[in-house]
């Protein structure tokens, strides 16, 4: 069991929790994530770690409502508990001094990307930052990224605020004005990050994409996470979440990722059923 | 009542009653149906009680097989209880799942004419017997040692070295990454084929025992083998199993509609996917499956399969039913729950739906030439002879080979080969001291029974070293 010690929300259908996890907070590190399940009958689910705290043996989740799961963590509240919580998982991102990085955050994906950017920050890189989001009230951890970064763009699909478009458009602009670009982080839906992908190929510059593929046991028992990665399969529960952008094979991922979206969409219809019965398992809605 | 040795043998072998094919494949229910008293007896007569048990030899953990079919004519279920414990702390799960027919019973004398003594089946009814009554009782009988010894992963060498070390006053805490203890018995033997009421009463007992069961910890990862050692605890067991699924490396191979057996198994035995949508876990399952494989991970990712309702389940397996490695019975269930053998075939591709679904397997005849190192003989594919089944779902049974975390986060462990660690076999203890290793990471035979003999061994030799230590 882990209690939840705070849990608001950052923006619509996008909540912030903090675990009481001590173990896990003491071993951390950026680019990991832990497997949680709520209840007896829920499923097991990958969250980023987005941030730890030893001091005080919490971390920090931020999750965003899509799918059965994540809609009954949204009904979570302070004090509840958590099940199980597994971690960390998956290897730490590489952390050294590259120079200058840009890194790209897309979505809730900007919850993962603010660890690794702190700790790139403290290993001496200079670090840009490019968050994005739908429109303005859907951009989350602003200030936080804003805090770690050297330079720092927002970018809005509809211009609500920053600048309108996509978070690869800065980027081209740097690489184009031959800016020294010598790593790139891009963490968000995956079509943001294919695009980085193919951005970034033709300029050789390494680039990192963190991927969330369909898991189960996260430990590496049940390959139901493995990706395509050059001439490899790999398990993205213990050989990645990150992998060499330029390697991975995008279609078969993006054709992966739907597996289970039928099953997902009946799922996410019967907890809205559960809810409106208010027959919601034990441990997720309150008391 | 005495019987001549002629008598007996004239006894026919009582078959295990099951429950009907038809009725089975429509729930989860356990498949067979164990003794009653008066069969158990019946068949423990059978036994020669040969002077020289050969039997004994086949087993693993040598239970004294004649002692305890003579005790269960006496009538004396107790006893014969207790005399399967001294060797074996899992019986009720051991008369379930082990390949009697490769071991004990192939031993029998009374198997040279194809009728041994079903001493699985009697074990089963002994274990049960024993349970439903509670006739005997692990307990501590001897005074707290004051050393902690940490056990990683709770399936059977686990379950085993922890019970076993617990009864000798030690203070023992399993470390286990899943949610729930029991390693293979609880992700990966179907409930049909293993209740897990049974592995959650084993756990029970070593609570009991004083056993204390630290959840949702991936050590190597959650902590390391040498964060054990600073926290103080003076020996680590380590029986992580070999969990990590293999595949073939064929094209079409991680299409939707590809599992790994570990996959599907785990999401419906673990996760209660058949149950889904009242449990939050899905599973995939369409209306043509294929099982690629021929061990038990096979037979119950076919069975389990069918259960869920598919039109076709079939059995892909490159070489003949002869080799196939599954227990015999397993085999037995299967076909009678229909599915389908293609034997000596092999799958060289899947090929897809513009969906990115599988939708056929292409395949290859395979014949038999020389025995392999392995002594099977090798399958070699007949050239030319490729052809496709449609099929929607694929489930990949081929094997698994070990996880490297624990040995690329811990100093001074020896990897033999595929992986498995290194041990001296006497004691069990890996190539760093205060370290032991057993079960499906130390290699060997890859049964429930191996893994919990290794795991009694690794105890003895813990609490002999541990208490040389001081
Ligand atoms: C589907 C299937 C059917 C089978 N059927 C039979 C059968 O009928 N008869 C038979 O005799 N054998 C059978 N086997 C084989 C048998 O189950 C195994 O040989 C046996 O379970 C091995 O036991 P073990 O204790 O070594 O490991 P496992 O049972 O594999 O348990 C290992 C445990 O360790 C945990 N773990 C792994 N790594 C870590 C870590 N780093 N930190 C913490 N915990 C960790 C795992 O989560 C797991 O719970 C079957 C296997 C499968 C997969
Ligand atoms: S989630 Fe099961 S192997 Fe990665």
């Amino acid at each position: 069991m882990a209690k939840i010690l705070e849990k608001k929300e950052l923006a619509p259908r996008t909540h912030y929790l903090r675990v009481h996890a001590p173990v896990i907070a003491t071993h951390a590190r950026p680019g990991q994530f832990v497997i949680i399940r709520l209840h007896e009958k829920g499923e097991r689910i990958p969250l980023t770690i987005a941030d730890s705290d030893s001091s005080v043996g919490s971390i920090t989740l931020i999750v965003q409502e899509i799918g059965g799961t994540t809609k009954q963590i949204a009904l979570l509240r302070t004090g509840d508990d958590i099940r199980d919580v597994l971690g960390p998982l998956g290897a730490p991102s590489e952390i050294e001094n590259f120079g200058t990085v840009v890194l790209l955050g897309g979505g809730f994906g900007i919850a993962a990307i603010h660890p690794i950017a702190k700790a790139l920050r403290q290993a001496g890189n200079t670090i840009i930052s490019i968050v994005g989001a739908r429109t303005k009230h859907l951009l989350i951890m602003e200030r936080e990224m804003q805090a770690v970064s050297h330079e720092f763009v927002v970018m809005t699909d509809d211009g609500s605020y920053g600048r309108m478009g996509l978070v690869i458009e800065p980027l081209r602009e740097m690489i184009e004005q031959g800016r020294a670009i010598h790593r790139v982080v891009a963490i968000g839906p995956l079509p943001m990050m294919r695009a980085v992908a193919e951005l970034t190929r033709p300029h050789g510059i390494p680039t990192v994409v963190s991927l969330n593929p369909v898991m189960v046991d996260g430990t590496g028992m049940c390959g139901g996470c493995r990706v395509t990665v050059g001439e490899h399969t790999k398990f993205a529960c213990v050989d990645g979440p990150e992998f060499d952008a330029h390697l991975v094979n995008f279609d078969e991922l993006a054709a992966r990722s739907r597996m289970y979206r039928e099953f997902e969409e009946l799922h996410v219809c019967r907890i809205e059923e559960r809810l409106q019965q208010h027959e919601v398992p034990q441990g997720v809605a309150g008391q | 009542m005495t019987l001549t040795p002629q008598e007996r043998m004239k006894i026919p072998r009582h078959p295990l009653p099951a429950q009907p094919p038809e009725l089975r494949v429509q729930c989860f229910a356990e498949v067979a149906l164990g003794y009653d008293e008066q069969t158990a007896r019946e068949e423990a007569m059978r036994c020669l009680q040969c002077k020289r048990p050969y039997c004994v030899d086949g087993c693993p953990v040598a239970i004294d097989i004649p002692g305890f079919l003579k005790e269960i004519v006496a009538g004396n279920i107790d006893v014969a209880a207790a005399i399967i414990k001294k060797t074996n702390s899992l019986p009720s799960i051991c008369g379930r799942v082990c390949p009697q027919e490769t071991q004990c019973e192939e031993r029998c004398v009374l198997a040279k004419k194809g009728q041994p003594v079903a001493i699985g089946a009697l074990e089963r009814f002994v274990a049960d017997y024993d349970r439903r009554y509670r006739l005997t009782k692990p307990e501590v009988t001897v005074k707290a040692s004051g050393k902690k010894i940490a056990v990683v992963g709770s399936g059977p060498a686990g379950l085993t070295a922890a019970g076993t070390l617990a009864q000798m006053g030690h203070a023992v805490t399993i470390f286990e990454a899943l949610h729930e203890p029991g390693g293979v018995l609880v992700y990966g033997i179907p409930e049909f084929r293993l209740p897990k009421e049974i592995v959650r009463e084993e756990v029970s007992s070593l609570l009991d025992l004083g056993v204390e069961f630290n959840l949702n910890v991936l050590v190597g990862r959650t902590l390391t083998i040498d964060e054990l050692f600073a926290a103080g605890y003076s020996a680590v067991f380590l029986a992580p199993g070999a969990g990590v699924p293999q595949f073939m490396g064929i094209p079409g191979e991680n299409l939707n509609g590809v599992s790994s057996a570990n996959e599907f198994l785990t999401r419906v035995n673990l996760m209660k996917a058949f149950l889904f949508p009242e449990y939050d876990t899905p599973v995939y399952c369409g209306k043509h499956v294929a099982v690629i494989g021929g061990g038990n991970t096979a037979m119950d990712a076919a069975r389990t399969a069918k259960r869920l309702g598919p039109e076709k389940v079939y059995i892909v397996y490159r070489r003949s039913e002869k080799e196939m490695p599954a227990r015999r019975e397993e085999i037995e269930h299967a076909k009678e729950e229909g599915i389908e053998f293609m034997c000596l075939t092999a799958p060289v591709a899947y090929h897809s739906n513009s969906r990115g679904w599988v939708e056929e397997m292409e395949c290859i005849r395979m014949e038999l030439s020389e025995p392999d190192e392995s002594g099977r003989r090798r399958p070699v594919p007949v050239p030319n002879s490729n052809f496709r089944v449609p099929v929607d779902t694929v489930i990949v049974a081929i094997g698994a080979k070990t996880n490297d975390l624990i040995v690329k986060t811990t100093g001074g462990l020896t990897v033999a080969k595929k992986g498995y660690l290194l041990v001296d076999p006497e004691t069990q203890m890996t190539t760093r001291p205060g370290i032991f290793a057993g079960g499906d990471i130390a290699g060997g035979e890859a049964t429930v029974i191996a893994a919990m003999g290794q795991g009694r061994v690794a105890a003895h030799s813990i609490h002999r070293y541990v208490l040389e230590r001081g």
